[in-house]
């Protein structure tokens, strides 16, 4: 790796050479990009790039998913008695069933809907093996199964937007508003900053859908799509926490 | 958001000879050979963006110490009313958040930027565009940060504006939404450019630049940079929090709906203190490239060196507390984060003893680089001592909210940090411009600094242990606080002129230079160690002329000086014979690109509307979509101008990348 041999310039030579008379006759080409670009570390710029910008994202989340835990804390503290001691009184089981009771009535628990979240949530799931399968179409070099993969992947991705507007909604109605209660900001700012990710995610596939129709996404940039991808499972990764921890978790 | 700007980079193929699109699908092509102003604002050339970045934070300086003096003047005497209370509040704050976050961080990020690939021995950095992005997002920014003067007035809540008081109930006016804005702009910046800078190292190292082999400078910009990108997503979030809180009536710091306000606190100093490394390791890791220079011995302990730098990185992360003792979190945290804060003095001490062992015995060399490392040595360990001195927890309860804090952070911030970049200035310059700076104006730089810089800080020490409180607008004469405050005044007119004085050192240079018929300065004038000396001065634009083979520490001295049989160590070469001679023949540039500009400036105007009316962010919107598939369309490289095909080995150098 470290050293380029003469006879890997050659190669390179050709391959340069190769591409350049494919970009003149601006045709597509099934050629295959075999030189390896020189790094350190000997994986590509981009990825290592994208996997730096990933580790941030973890912090971003972090302090959102940390910042709704303690907000759904002091929100309840606050509902069941106005002072913080009482939440003691739940842990030691003084007034337990009462303070449950209050709790169960006026918390953020009664307005979900766990079935329809859980269909939700196996969508956006599955749409991490379709991600997959675009990822091993652009490889192999086939095309229209890249695009039909694509597709899938931001249909599901879309379905499950489409799931949480219509959560949304729903949840609006019923009085859960954004400034309405501590509970309400941090709920809807969690899981729509997660939203937010999805939405860019699908902005992505977009972009790539477009980019394969015209013939430009094709296997010498097949990491770009391995990229998309490796975005789209950490937003469904964090999606599985959020899911889990607002939503399954008491 | 991130991964959009970078789809153009992913398009390229890594050759950066051809690609399948041909023709730029953005509305403009890419600049050719622009001149003049139009080659700063189109540039992807890290040195070029290392200029900016320091030119911004030298003005930025400028800037935030006029603030800084009338604060002093404010407070020369007791019972003054030349500020009134309310716009005292507004001054100290943005003096602090312009010094801390356009002044230090950016000046680290210009010495990153220009000497990181110097040093690692590679064309660029990993991704150029996105460099310039860097620069220019955290320059809409920050100037926008400082337009609150002119729209309401600004932030009045201290740098850090905790909760409840940084919320509209209590601050309605316009000066925190500015901070809050202003800040997560620059904060992309920080974020992109933290990516871009790890990846350069991790990953655009010349053959043979094992981990081990790497500058001292690379490896404490590399933990800065690590620092950054796990830090800046927490103030982020701590911020969005504050604005939908703000502008979207959300209730995060809202005590009214029982939210807890420590929240922020916890938040803000969990970027903070990570914060306080990253501004100080920067300049470390300067000192530790000047040092061993001038005093002609190799670094003290390097592998210390760089364990203790990354131990700094780790240990940062668990020591924010300390800035709550008084906060009320507990008797059981305020103990285990007073001891972690105890710990973390242990490498700062390691790198302060290794440099002093590398001084022990070394033919030492006292131009004006020199003398302000060792007074960043000197006053940061001050600073340090005050450090450790609130880890004592019962004592620091007493010190919180007085001048002895702020005594404190200005020996470390600015005793270290600034001398430290200093320092870097005068040793650098002929390396950038071709030309050194003078040295007799040089040591009056230096001496003036130190006397108006111990004048200013040394009495708050006093002020503080006396109980003068932080951030009051005047005191009472019969409080006894008159003498030390005069005192610190005079002197911070001396710091004043003492810090500028390098613009007229950078002046008065220049024209001797001219005069002289701009003689060569040569690769090496200060007979140094690293890579970067091995190329010409002013650095050519390609930087290296071939990728060097790294084969020791020091690999530049280890060619100029050679142990002969008998074991002495013997020059056996001059810089200038070593040095590669600057010809960059086939050699292939990333080109200049219109879009970092365009996609910066798309993020004020949304900033804007955030404030004013949301109306205004449409446009900005609009701008940043365009701007965003701009870049994404737009080809890498300029086909048409391609040096041939001679030369592939060159051309991956450069990273095509983007």
């Amino acid at each position: 790796m470290a050293e380029t041999t003469a006879t890997e310039d050659l190669d390179h030579e050709g391959a340069a050479a190769a591409e350049f008379a494919d970009q003149l006759n601006d045709t597509p080409s099934d050629f295959v990009h075999h030189e390896e670009h020189y790094t350190s570390l000997g994986l590509s710029n981009m990825k290592l790039a994208m996997w730096l910008f990933l580790g941030s994202e973890v912090l971003l989340f972090g302090a959102l998913i940390s910042t709704y835990l303690l907000s759904k804390t002091r929100f309840i503290t606050e509902l069941v008695a106005g002072n913080p001691y009482v939440i003691e009184g739940i842990s030691n089981g003084e007034n337990g069933a009462l303070v449950n009771e209050m709790i169960a009535e006026a918390s953020v628990e009664p307005l979900f809907d766990i079935p329809f979240t859980s269909l939700s949530s196996f969508i956006l799931l599955m749409s991490s093996l379709s991600m997959v399968l675009a990822h091993k179409s652009v490889t192999e070099g086939n095309y229209k199964n890249l695009r039909i993969w694509l597709s899938t992947t931001m249909l599901l991705g879309a379905t499950f937007m489409a799931g949480q507007v219509y959560e949304f909604t729903t949840f609006y109605r019923e009085g859960l508003t954004y400034d309405g209660s501590l509970l309400g900001t941090a709920f809807y700012t969690l899981t729509g900053f997660h939203g937010a990710h999805v939405t860019g995610g699908l902005i992505m596939l977009g972009s790539l859908i477009y980019l394969s129709f015209k013939n430009k996404m094709q296997m010498d940039r097949a990491e770009t799509v391995e990229l998309v991808g490796l975005y789209w499972h950490f937003v469904d990764i964090v999606w599985v926490l959020i899911f889990t921890i607002v939503y399954l978790i008491p | 958001m991130a991964i959009i700007e970078q789809e153009p980079s992913i398009a390229a193929l890594p050759s950066g000879a051809a690609r399948t699109a041909a023709k730029p699908l953005g509305a403009f092509s890419r600049p050719r050979n622009p001149v003049g102003l139009k080659n700063w604002l189109t540039t992807v050339d890290h040195k070029k963006i290392g200029i900016m970045y320091g030119t911004a934070s030298l003005f930025f300086l400028l800037w935030g110490g006029i603030p800084a003096l009338l604060l002093r003047l404010q407070l020369a005497r007791p019972n003054q009313g030349l500020l009134s209370g309310a716009a005292y509040n507004q001054i100290f704050t943005m003096h602090g958040t312009v010094m801390i976050f356009l002044v230090v961080m950016p000046m680290g990020a210009a010495f990153a930027n220009y000497l990181l690939p110097l040093q690692v021995g590679a064309r660029d950095v990993a991704f150029p565009r996105i460099n310039a992005f860097s620069f220019w997002v955290f320059l809409a920014g920050g100037i926008m940060l400082n337009t609150s003067w002119f729209l309401g007035g600004g932030a009045n809540g201290g740098w850090f504006n905790y909760a409840p008081n940084n919320g509209i109930t209590y601050n309605p006016g316009v000066g925190i939404d500015f901070w809050n804005v202003g800040l997560l702009i620059a904060g992309i910046g920080s974020l992109t450019g933290a990516v871009n800078l790890i990846t350069t190292v991790l990953n655009m190292r010349a053959p043979g630049m094992s981990w081990m082999r790497m500058p001292i400078f690379t490896w404490m910009t590399l933990v800065t940079q690590f620092l950054l990108l796990f830090a800046i997503p927490v103030l982020t979030v701590a911020q969005l929090l504050l604005l939908f809180d703000r502008r979207f009536d959300g209730n995060f710091f809202n005590v009214d709906q029982g939210s807890d306000p420590l929240l922020w606190q916890h938040l803000f100093w969990i970027f903070g203190h990570p914060e306080v490394y990253l501004m100080i390791l920067p300049a470390f890791g300067i000192v530790s490239e000047v040092i061993p220079v001038f005093a002609r011995k190799p670094i003290f302990g390097y592998p210390f060196m760089v364990f203790s730098g990354i131990a700094i990185g780790f240990m940062g992360w668990g020591v924010w507390a300390h800035h709550m003792f008084v906060s009320g979190i507990g008797p059981l945290s305020v103990t285990a984060f007073a001891v972690a804060t105890m710990f973390i003095a242990v490498p700062t001490g390691v790198k302060v003893l290794n440099w002093l062992a590398t001084l022990w015995g070394g033919k030492l060399i006292l131009n004006t680089a020199m003398l302000f490392s060792i007074g960043l040595v000197t006053q940061f360990t001050l600073g340090g001592l005050s450090g450790v001195s609130h880890a004592v927890a019962s004592a620091d309860t007493q010190q919180t909210d007085t001048y002895y804090i702020v005594a404190h952070f200005h020996y470390v911030l600015f005793g270290g940090a600034l001398f430290g970049f200093y320092s870097g200035l005068y040793f650098w310059f002929p390396k950038a411009f071709g030309y050194k700076l003078n040295e007799k104006i040089g040591k009056w730089n230096f001496w003036s600094m130190v006397v108006g810089f111990n004048l200013t800080f040394g009495p708050m020490h006093i002020l503080g242990l006396q109980g003068m409180p932080r951030r009051m607008q005047t005191y009472d004469a019969s409080q006894g606080f008159n003498t030390w405050n005069m005192v610190a005044t005079i002197g911070s007119f001396i710091l004043g002129v003492a810090t500028l004085s390098i613009l007229y050192n950078a002046l008065v240079s220049y024209r001797a230079w001219r005069r002289a018929g701009r003689p060569d300065v040569g690769p090496d004038p200060w007979d140094a160690r690293s890579l970067e000396w091995s190329i010409q001065s002013p650095t050519p634009e390609h930087n290296f002329d071939v990728s060097p083979t790294v084969t020791d520490l020091d690999d530049f001295w280890h060619h100029k000086y050679q142990e002969d049989d008998n074991g002495v160590l013997r020059r056996i070469a001059t810089g200038k014979e070593v040095a590669q001679p600057g010809n960059g023949e086939g050699v292939h540039l990333p080109a200049p690109s219109y879009w970092p500009l365009v996609l910066a400036l798309s993020f004020p105007l949304i900033g804007y509307g955030l404030i004013f009316s949301l109306w205004l962010c449409i446009p900005g919107v609009v701008l940043l979509i365009t701007a965003l598939y701009g870049w994404s369309l737009e080809p890498a490289d300029d086909l048409d101008d391609d040096h041939g095909h001679g030369d592939h080995h060159e051309r991956e150098l450069v990273g095509a990348n983007g």
